[in-house]
């Protein structure tokens, strides 16, 4: 249960990351990149698999 | 500034719009229920749970079909999702569960051995989540799995997988392996508690036979075979003769061996006083050589570089352009255990299991189809449906 919470707890912290990354983005080509990144760790986080 | 503010917002919008038909994809498949008409002779339905409470409300707590004769008899078990990427492993029992006319005798039948591995296909193998079989009356969908539970009912995989009881190493994803986690047990992980729940099952029943269905890539060499325990050598053998020269099919037998462990003809026979048998047919759809992975491979066996690797010499059974349809691998399976049952049944009358018909052999099977077999739900009072 403890590995469980620290797993979704460090996917929290990329997706943040990851949108954090996806606000700073200059490049249309990156910010696409970061979207599509985004998209299992935030499947993860809804525990959709 | 207000441009780039918008250009965010759209992939940010178009991002979402990609997440949420995946979610929904996984969200279904998860939840998806697959109506099964129970046959002539299931006698009643029970759950994994009522043999081990510790599989009871779980994602494993898989129906147990009870099929009984009028007669008493011997007992059989047939295990079909051990591994729901293999779906004749599934169909073929299927057929059994809603076709089955038993005269004498108990067949147990668990249609989805590990439930939780048919709620999630293969991770970067592009598997489909589900796949149809066409019937006279419209079509069925079934769930498309994978080799091991779901990470979302078991997880974290351990860095090496230690075998119960045996120690023996084996690889890390196995833990999450129901027919690498025989004979399981009753702390230990969801997937071994369901190896210790069928075991337990097995004990409580006094079942004398075990088959379980699987299907293999041709490029593992154990395939188109009954793997036995020594205690069902013979059995197989003589099967395997009969089938060869009598079904259409050839099927060879091989001896469970006694170094590999955690698989159902090894743990099983070792462990419960039932003789395990292991039936493999061959499944295209696994080759780490294959094409597209879609539902049309699933259900044709048919692969370009699939036969390309057999002219090479890489592959342990035959393949040519018309592939290895679903309906051939389910008859395989169908036939297999008829023949199982009769020669059992004549070595040991005491404890014979007798059909009056319904299950389909080989030829049946190919020639009218799976689906041919497969009943409406709706032509049945909702009493005589469960759902996998």
């Amino acid at each position: 249960m403890i590995v469980t919470a620290l797993y979704y707890l460090l996917t929290a912290y990329i997706a943040g990351l990851l949108v954090w990354s996806f606000v700073r983005r200059k490049r249309r080509q990156d910010e696409i990149l970061t979207a599509i990144v985004l998209i299992p760790f935030l499947l993860r986080l809804l525990r959709l698999k | 500034m207000i441009r780039s503010i918008i250009g965010k917002t759209v992939i940010a919008i178009l991002g979402l719009a990609l997440t949420i038909p995946a979610g929904v994809s996984f969200y279904r498949s998860r939840r998806f229920r697959e109506p099964v008409v129970l046959g002539p002779s299931v006698e009643k339905v029970t759950k994994l749970g009522d043999y081990f409470d510790g599989i009871r409300g779980t994602i494993n707590d898989s129906n147990v079909y009870l099929l009984e004769g009028k007669e008493p008899g011997g007992s059989f078990l047939i295990l079909g999702g051990t591994h729901p990427e293999e779906p004749a492993g599934r169909l073929a029992p299927w057929l059994i569960v809603e076709n089955a006319l038993v005269e004498r005798g108990r067949i147990f039948v668990v249609l989805t051995a590990n439930r939780s591995a048919s709620t999630v296909t293969r991770p970067g193998g592009a598997y489909p989540p589900d796949f149809v079989i066409p019937t006279s009356w419209g079509a069925q969908k079934f769930r498309m799995g994978d080799r091991w539970s779901n990470p979302l009912d078991q997880w974290p995989d351990p860095e090496v997988y230690l075998h119960y009881p045996s120690s023996q190493q084996l690889a890390y994803m196995d833990i999450r392996n129901l027919n690498r986690t025989f004979p399981g047990r009753p702390n230990g992980t969801l997937t071994e508690k369901t190896g210790f729940a069928l075991c337990e099952l097995i004990r409580k029943e006094g079942i004398d036979v075990v088959i379980d269905l699987h299907e293999a890539e041709l490029q593992y060499p154990v395939i188109s075979v009954i793997v036995a325990h020594q205690k069902g050598l013979d059995l197989a053998a003589l099967a395997s003769m009969i089938i060869s020269s009598d079904d259409g099919f050839a099927i060879g037998v091989e001896a469970s061996p006694e170094a590999l462990r955690g698989l159902s003809h090894r743990e099983i026979g070792d462990h419960t006083r039932a003789v395990s048998l292991l039936l493999e047919a061959p499944e295209p759809f696994l080759d780490a050589t294959r094409g597209r992975t879609n539902r049309e491979l699933l259900l044709t066996g048919k692969d370009e570089f699939v036969v390309r690797a057999g002219k090479h010499g890489l592959l342990f059974e035959k393949i040519d352009e018309k592939g290895w349809p679903i309906d051939g691998r389910v008859g395989r399976h169908t036939a297999t255990i008829k023949r199982i049952i009769e020669v059992w049944s004549e070595s040991e009358p005491d404890k014979a299991v007798v059909l009056a018909g319904g299950v389909p052999g080989f030829k049946e099977v190919v020639g009218n189809g799976t689906g041919f077999y497969l009943h409406d739900p709706k032509s049945v009072p909702a009493s005589r449906i469960v759902h996998e």
